[in-house]
């Protein structure tokens, strides 16, 4: 059979009301047993060792205060985030200076290093004596504990917050404030008044984004908690003490508030409105001056350096001194702990591929539902907010969720699949929002002029959706590939014997004194410089795909 | 009270000339168009006046001050926008006391010029309507209301018709140059339209390509274009290429393809200079006949469009040139497809260009 009878049977096929529904229909199913139905059935597997927790009235204080660590950080962080990732796209986005172009593409460096490789750099930074602690004189400027954790937290959250607010500044309508000028509004005023709250959906979603992002990072916030422990710190000691019912209360305190407070920002997120009647003229002239814009920009800069960019590459360091040292070879021979790096090197590629192809063939249809309502307005949009939930369940809870119901209920399954399945669940709703947004960008006309044409459903799809979706559905997937690539806070949960590259780095870093692992720093170094490496041979990738997009 | 002075203003944007050496002064009061086409410059100009990007050359006083470095919220200018601008996240009453509240005038001041702004463009009953829940129509009145409540003196105006239906945009063109001269306003109104320059405009300049070719009013560019493309672009013309053959005492000779002799009142051209003739559609008299002397040619008429107003015939001259004649269609006789016709060129309707240097037809383009 050649290509082109392939090409007419699919027609032929897509032409039949009963295939179109058996698509959708399999893609709901395989979202609902795949996706969302087993960390629900795993948290209700254990429902009944949860009051465990309650006899143990220290325990359940040490839970408690995890909970409130992870949502306190989280809270301060996305803050934080949004306070100074607001100046900062605004100046990429406004600016002049070709410069500028520079700062944009340095603000994803933090996105797409691997958290893990990010928290090692962070506190060889700001805990070792060869980090900033040599400026201050002292051996560990910031010990591991509360304060790194939130300044990584801020590290990786930040360049989420800057793209999507730098997003939002480009497609805004720069009428708008050009009107609010010519009506006499100082800059300041028209930003206040009418900028802010016209982008005030796209700051809303940068400050959930990054809470999201807070509340689910584990393997980063191991490595530099100290004896600090926030929620996805605790489920992973339960896990280790085999403790289940503590993790499984912990798990769903984590989601009931996470979803409650992403409920509740959803539901009150267009209802809030910023106090933007009241305006004073004189004051906000003077904030508008040039001399407090300067300022402005030169703290956010400051703020970009010192905080983000010098602290996530600083591991650049070490890892060029262990490349001229025999680590390297030893890299490259797999002698000592290497042999199992690069094991687990490829693991975690493999399953970031796998999860990748399986997420591209199993969210399409799911998109197209979302994005064309193909299924009705009610369907669409019930879709859209169920597959928003692994995004807002901590990915260490969704893990433990995960890991309680395939071992018990599949414990025949070999330990890879828990751990594709998880990966599945966490990288799905990214790519299944991606291409939806993808897909409501053409013109529904398109579709409509072809199907006019004589083009049949499938043939639409091949000729005109996806040539004009390629290159978005190739971004999303090189994005949920690196983000499964960096995934620890669920793979710890589900396996055992099994280790990912981020989780033996965590293994790698000594804890109290000594590493559970036996590798050097100098190993480590070099572990996080080759994850860096690739990662960024990945951000290449990316680039040339999106810039070919641009150009398209 | 505004007017404004434009000195040998030049922007540029990379490698494209946006405004070329451009000089203009409106008057106080004045209701002045900025005509071209698209891409052509205005409303880079307009932008200039208003502040929003700043000139790489030259000068703009408004009043008499010399504005290059005012930023637009102390111009004092009202600035309508195509697409109207309206603050999607204020209802109009917000929108139409914004400037007021800017600027920090106080609510009692501030709801007075806004009642009597609304009340002027009748828009008094949907104080609380946003503006997704408006018709074009409606935007368009509230975005003008928004302009006129910030106390502005000049009004801008970036093709505020442009999105509106024909029926709306033209009772709308008259509304918006009454307010304006109501309210003793200075007006500078972008269009590409030349009907809507035309019929709102004290005084009009065509732009092109970032330059000015002709100011003047509507009558003044209508009867007397000193360029072939405002010749072409304010209403519309016949062009006959031709060569001066004859100086005489009052009149000179082109002879256009075919050898026809065409007598002109003008008499600036040089003997053997290469011309064009252009003569407007409703000018060119069709009669049945022949020719018998100069300015009479010879023709076949090969369409006709009854256009409600006039008929317009397109005839095929005995040179195998085409032109176009328009006859009142209620007033005189129509003619029929194939009917021998002689067209008559009179002398004092024809206008005489030099020949472009770069053609007739890429002197003509819009694009």
């Amino acid at each position: 059979m050649d290509k082109n009878e392939i090409y007419k049977t699919l027609d032929k096929l897509s032409s039949k009301k009963s295939i179109k529904y058996a698509v959708y229909l399999s893609s709901i199913v395989v979202f609902i047993a795949i996706i969302l139905l087993p960390p629900i059935i795993g948290i209700i597997l254990k429902w009944n060792l949860m009051g465990q927790i309650f006899e143990q009235p220290q325990l359940l204080d040490r839970a408690l205060n995890a909970v409130y660590a992870s949502f306190g950080v989280a809270f301060l962080v996305s803050t934080i985030d949004v306070l100074t990732g607001l100046p900062f796209a605004w100046l990429i986005t406004r600016g002049k200076y070709r410069i500028l172009g520079v700062l944009d593409t340095l603000a994803d460096m933090p996105f797409i290093v691997p958290t893990t490789a990010l928290g090692y750099s962070l506190m060889l930074f700001w805990s070792t004596p060869q980090g900033v602690s040599q400026l201050f004189n002292t051996e560990s400027l910031v010990s591991p504990g509360w304060l790194l954790v939130i300044l990584l937290h801020f590290v990786f959250s930040y360049p989420v917050v800057v793209r999507v607010l730098v997003g939002a500044l480009m497609d805004y309508r720069m009428e708008y404030e050009e009107a609010a000028r010519t009506l006499g509004a100082a800059p300041f005023t028209a930003d206040r008044t009418v900028t802010l709250p016209i982008i005030k959906s796209s700051i809303i979603a940068a400050f959930t984004l990054a809470f999201a992002r807070s509340i689910s990072e584990t393997g980063a916030t191991m490595m530099v908690a100290g004896t600090f422990e926030n929620g996805a710190i605790f489920i992973k000691n339960m896990k280790l003490q085999n403790n289940y019912g503590p993790m499984v209360f912990v798990s769903f305190v984590l989601i009931a508030i996470s979803a409650t407070i992403f409920a509740v920002i959803r539901i009150l997120g267009t209802k809030f409105k910023l106090p933007i009647r009241r305006v004073w003229p004189n004051a906000e002239r003077k904030l508008s001056s040039k001399g407090i814009a300067n300022f402005r920009n030169t703290i956010s800069i400051i703020i970009f350096f010192s905080l983000v960019i010098i602290p996530s590459i600083f591991v650049a360091f070490p890892a060029v001194s262990a490349v001229f040292t025999d680590t390297l070879m030893d890299a490259f021979a797999g002698r000592r702990v290497w042999a199992d790096f690069w094991q687990s090197i490829g693991l975690s590629y493999g399953v970031g591929a796998l999860a990748t192809v399986i997420n591209v063939i199993i969210g399409l249809p799911m998109a197209v539902l979302i994005a064309r309502k193909t299924l009705g307005r009610s369907t669409a949009n019930i879709f859209d907010i169920l597959t928003d939930i692994p995004i807002i369940i901590p990915s260490t809870a969704l893990g433990a969720s995960l890991s309680i119901f395939w071992k018990e209920s599949f414990a025949f399954l070999p330990e890879i699949w828990p751990l594709i399945f998880a990966h599945l669940a966490i990288t799905y709703p990214y790519y299944v929002k991606s291409m939806a947004a993808a897909i409501q960008r053409i013109s529904i006309e398109y579709e409509e002029a072809a199907r006019t044409l004589g083009a049949r459903p499938f043939t639409v799809f091949r000729t005109i959706i996806f040539p004009l979706t390629k290159y978005s559905l190739f971004a999303g997937a090189i994005m949920i590939f690196t983000r499964s690539v960096s995934e620890t806070g669920a793979t710890v949960a589900v396996v055992e014997q099994l280790r990912t590259a981020p989780v033996l780095l965590v293994k790698w870093i000594p804890k109290n004194g000594a590493p559970e692992l036996p590798a050097t720093s100098l190993d480590v170094a070099l572990g996080c410089g080759f994850l860096i490496v690739l990662s960024f041979v990945i951000l290449l990738i990316l680039r040339l795909v999106v810039g070919g997009e641009r150009k398209g | 009270m505004p007017e404004v002075e434009i000195r040998n203003v030049t922007k540029r944007f990379g490698d494209i000339i946006a405004v070329d050496n451009v000089s203009l002064h409106v008057h106080d009061r004045e209701y002045f168009a900025l005509l071209g086409p698209s891409g052509c410059g205005k409303t880079t100009l307009l932008r200039l006046i208003a502040g929003l990007i700043k000139p790489d050359e030259g000068e703009i006083y408004i009043d008499g001050k010399l504005v290059n470095d005012v930023p637009p919220e102390d111009r004092g200018v009202g600035f309508v926008f195509q697409t109207f601008a309206l603050f999607p996240h204020m209802n109009v009453w917000d929108n139409v006391t914004y400037g007021p509240r800017v600027k920090g005038w106080g609510e009692e001041k501030a709801a007075r010029i806004a009642h009597e702004a609304l009340e002027m463009v009748l828009l008094h009953e949907r104080l609380d309507a946003y503006p997704n829940e408006l018709s074009g129509g409606m935007m368009q009145r509230v975005a003008v209301a928004r302009a006129l409540c910030a106390g502005a003196k000049l009004l801008l105006l970036d093709e505020p018709l442009g999105q509106l239906d024909a029926k709306v945009r033209n009772q709308l063109r008259y509304e918006i140059r009454r307010m304006a001269k109501d309210l003793g306003l200075t007006a500078i109104h972008v269009t590409h339209d030349q009907a809507e320059a035309m019929a709102i405009s004290d005084r009009i300049a065509v732009m092109r390509k970032g330059k000015i070719l002709q100011v003047g009013t509507p009558q003044e560019l209508y009867i007397k274009p000193k360029h072939i493309f405002v010749a072409n672009f304010i209403g519309e013309a016949n062009f006959l290429e031709g060569y001066v053959k004859e100086i005489k005492k009052n009149h000179s000779i082109v002879e256009i393809r075919g050898g026809i002799r065409i007598k002109i009142a003008d008499k600036t051209f040089k003997r053997g200079e290469r011309v064009v003739l252009a003569v407007r559609p409703e000018t060119t008299i069709i009669e049945i006949g022949k020719a018998r002397e100069n300015n009479y040619i010879n023709g076949k008429i090969e369409r006709l469009r009854f256009e409600g107003t006039n008929v317009r015939y397109e005839i095929r001259l005995e040179n195998e040139d085409e032109i176009v004649a328009i006859r009142p269609s209620m007033t005189e006789e129509w003619l029929d497809v194939g009917e021998k016709v002689v067209v008559h060129l009179p002398m004092n309707k024809i206008y005489v260009f030099p020949y472009p240097s770069k053609g007739l037809r890429e002197e003509l383009s819009v694009e």
